[in-house]
């Protein structure tokens, strides 16, 4: 057993924090999002060249460093620290996953382009009716000749406003909430038919309204197997929880760490508000709910190897334990700071809105719940 | 013991009811579906409609525009508005601000300030919190100096900075808390003043609070000159208004009926969205818990605020229980805003942008839900924080 990181995975770890806090304070962040496009490609293409981050998580042979979920997670948790809105998520662990994991044709090609920070990917797999029931699609993709034709609408889909290609699922065959005929596809944004609305979401993202209009595809955008890829969804989609739950242990160390500075600094009653006993017992809840956070973010990110069902248990626990952690962390880190929490020019409740959005990212609680509890007790009769 | 309503209550119902279908403003019911802000004339309008009705000020003295309803009545009259999603009375002048008027001021007073409350024609707005004077209120550091002016008449200086301002940016005037006497104990020199917010040296700056609104501002008092007249009761016994305004303005705060409405509101949303599984979330076991949970808990606080009016209508003022009330209620419509965020699933994250700009992303429903469960995080802090309620129940109910 060894829950150390490599010299290697130190590094990669320095290099972000190191560049964040140079680059990415609260500050330039604010002005970054308030403005036009929203985010900062000159943040995306340090990531690249400069510090050449977008590739740590893919094979040599890729072009990458050699790494996979531990690296993604040592850069998760740091883009979480300062809030980054940069897509690495659906970039590299979203798209990265389905190249790797769904080799469809032009992977390697693909991948070469997003380690140059030169591919943005969005992931359109949520619709208005479908709730976190992946496999609930209206989106349809008829067989046309050797191709395909999609057509649908997606919900929310962040980064989508600055992102090239979208990854899209939709229905081949089946009924709207059959496992049987889920496929995967990689769309270029620009393809025609294709239209989105815009707009910023609560948390500083910028996401879009995506409409597919009678969009035409080679064979070649197929990603895995035609009407068989539910599982591939599934193993992406785990993926990417374990990752935003490496995401949130970064934004509850902050909300953690700026209310015991805060309540240090704060004087009322002639003392500093952390030498109140109720106070204290509140932070060290805070900090217990930070550590199993931890705790369960590395659980699950090792078992992210694990057969399917077992992978399936663990990433669901961790949503489970990070999305009550951000809850418990986020509202008592706003009370804490008292008026101040409310106000937009802290931080504070910018760590707060992400907490917030995270415990229901890819499902809420409740849904990771229900998903350990069939897979652990087993589905009621 | 019974929970029976008479005749006559259920007549007063149907009055109310009536009242408000036949003239709440349709432009107003308009502007709060779309999610748009208030403006000030909005705010006052249906304030004036009601104060034509006699029905702007029921809890005060008869003889002042009072109604002399029953708890009964008050009851049904607060659940009628909640049922009919009407927008409440601004509590600054008539919850606030008059209670201490009428209990402290002079006869003088009375009659140039009560009137305009009743009536909706002044915006009245609060200065109590600093920035070094929250929870500790009594810390407070904005002053006042007496002088005499070329006039010959008697005034206040006032210098200092009031914070969380609720609406101040549309106020003419303003209740103020400020040190007469900085040298005696903290809750001794301090006296209560009505501040024209007009007044050369006020500048109100606006405070973006987390979900993007405007809703409190600081106030700057810089020279302010306040003639003495304006100052309700004793000099350097302000902290006694303080404090029968506080416990007013707990007593308010259960929220019971628009708890109720939202629940229902809540219960609709699950109905129409769908589940993970086969049916509505209504349907969904976990989320069903949840509200049923909840509507327990809410009847708890029903009950329990139903026993404290009936108290006060035995001659008894709101007391420290008062405090049970401002904890489970804002704890119950904080935990509202959760579930109506939870429902809205992926529509909750579209932010809708001063404007309302963004309506028209997902469901009506779902709309600016995020925004108002960050905004609701501030009714655990406000009207002295949660924490601060458990200290007054632990020392004046426990006596620990």
């Amino acid at each position: 057993m060894d829950f150390s990181f490599t010299d290697e995975q130190s590094m990669l770890r320095d290099t972000v924090a190191s560049y964040l806090a140079d680059n990415y304070s609260f500050d330039q962040r604010r002005a970054a999002l308030k403005a036009e496009p929203g985010w900062r490609p000159d943040v995306w293409k340090a990531f690249a060249d400069e510090l050449g981050i977008l590739g740590a998580a893919f094979s040599e042979e890729q072009g990458g460093l050699g790494g996979g979920y531990t690296e993604n997670m040592v850069v998760m948790e740091e883009l979480g620290k300062s809030l980054v809105v940069e897509p690495y998520l659906q970039t590299v662990v979203i798209g990265g996953g389905f190249l790797k994991h769904g080799k469809p044709a032009g992977a390697d090609e693909l991948i070469g382009k997003i380690i140059a920070g030169e591919a943005i990917i969005a992931f359109a797999y949520a619709e208005p009716q479908g709730r976190y029931n992946w496999a609930d699609l209206k989106t349809s993709a008829k067989k046309d000749g050797s191709g395909y034709v999609l057509n649908g609408h997606k919900a929310v889909v962040i980064g989508a406003p600055y992102a090239t290609h979208f990854i899209v699922t939709a229905r081949t065959a089946g009924g709207q909430r059959e496992a049987e005929g889920v496929s995967v596809f990689i769309v270029e944004k620009s393809a025609k038919g294709v239209t989105t609305r815009d707009y910023p979401t609560v948390d500083g993202f910028r996401a879009s309204e995506v409409y597919f209009e009678n969009v035409s595809v080679g064979a070649e955008a197929l990603v895995g197997p035609e009407g068989q890829s539910l599982p591939l969804v599934e193993q992406v989609i785990d993926e990417a929880v374990g990752a935003t739950c490496a995401e949130a242990c970064g934004v509850l160390r902050r909300l953690h760490e700026g209310t015991l500075e805060y309540t240090k600094q704060r004087k009322q009653f002639g003392q500093p508000i952390s030498s109140f006993q109720v106070l204290q017992h509140r932070m060290v809840d805070m900090f217990i709910q930070l550590e199993q956070s931890v705790s369960m973010t590395y659980m699950a990110t090792i078992k992210l190897e694990d057969p399917a069902e077992e992978r399936a248990k663990a990433v669901s626990a961790a949503k489970v334990q990070l999305g009550k952690a951000c809850k418990f962390v986020g509202q008592n880190a706003i009370q804490l700071h008292g008026g101040m929490g409310m106000t937009d020019e802290m931080a504070i409740g910018h760590y707060f809105k992400r907490a917030t959005m995270i415990e229901g990212a890819f499902g809420s609680t409740d849904h990771y719940l229900a998903r350990y509890e069939a897979l652990s007790l087993g589905k009621v009769a | 013991m019974n929970l029976d309503f008479s005749a006559e209550d259920n007549a007063f119902r149907l009055e109310a009811r009536t009242f408000i279908a036949e003239n709440y403003p349709k432009a107003l019911r308009e502007k709060q579906d779309r999610g748009e802000t208030l403006s000030k004339e909005d705010h006052l309008s249906w304030h004036r409609i009601l104060a034509k009705k006699g029905w702007s000020t029921p809890s005060w003295p008869v003889e002042l525009g009072g109604t002399n309803w029953t708890p009964t009545q008050k009851y049904i009259w607060s659940e009628e508005q909640a049922l009919a999603d009407t927008i409440g009375i601004l509590p600054f002048g008539v919850a606030m601000l008059a209670p201490v008027l009428y209990t402290f001021g002079t006869p003088e007073q009375k009659a140039k300030f009560l009137p305009d409350i009743r009536d909706g024609k002044i915006w009245w707005c609060q200065g109590y919190s600093e920035p070094g004077a929250g929870s500790d209120l009594a810390n407070l550091k904005t002053k006042a100096e007496r002088f005499t002016a070329d006039d010959g008449k008697e005034y206040y200086l006032v210098n200092g900075q009031k914070t969380w301002t609720t609406l101040g940016q549309h106020a003419d005037w303003g209740f103020f808390l400020v040190r007469t006497d900085p040298d005696a104990k903290p809750q001794a020199g301090i006296s209560f003043l009505l501040i024209d917010m007009k007044s050369p040296g006020i500048e109100v700056r606006r405070i973006t609070t987390l979900e993007g609104g405007h809703e409190v501002n600081d106030v700057f008092l810089d020279n302010v000159k306040v003639p003495v007249e304006n100052r309700i009761f004793h000099e350097n016994q302000g902290w006694t208004c303080a404090k029968a305004l506080l416990a007013h303005e707990r007593s308010g705060i259960a929220g019971v009926a628009r708890s109720k409405r939202g629940l229902e509101r809540i219960r609709e949303m699950a109905s129409t969205e769908m589940s993970d599984l086969d049916g509505t979330l209504l349907m969904d076991p976990f989320f069903r818990r949840k509200i049923a949970e909840l509507e327990i808990d809410l009847t708890a606080l029903e009950f329990t605020e139903l026993r404290t009016l009936a108290g006060e209508s035995s001659g008894k003022g709101p007391g420290p229980e008062s405090s049970i009330l401002k904890i489970k209620g804002t704890e119950i419509q904080q935990r509202l805003t959760e579930l109506a965020l939870e429902a809205a699933g992926h529509y909750g994250a579209p932010f809708l942008g001063e404007a309302g700009h963004n309506s028209g992303v997902g469901p009506l429903h779902a709309l600016d839900t995020a925004g108002d469960y960050f905004n609701t995080r501030k009714t655990s802090i406000y009207g002295g924080s949660n924490e601060i309620q458990r200290n007054i129940i632990a020392k004046m109910v426990l006596g620990i």
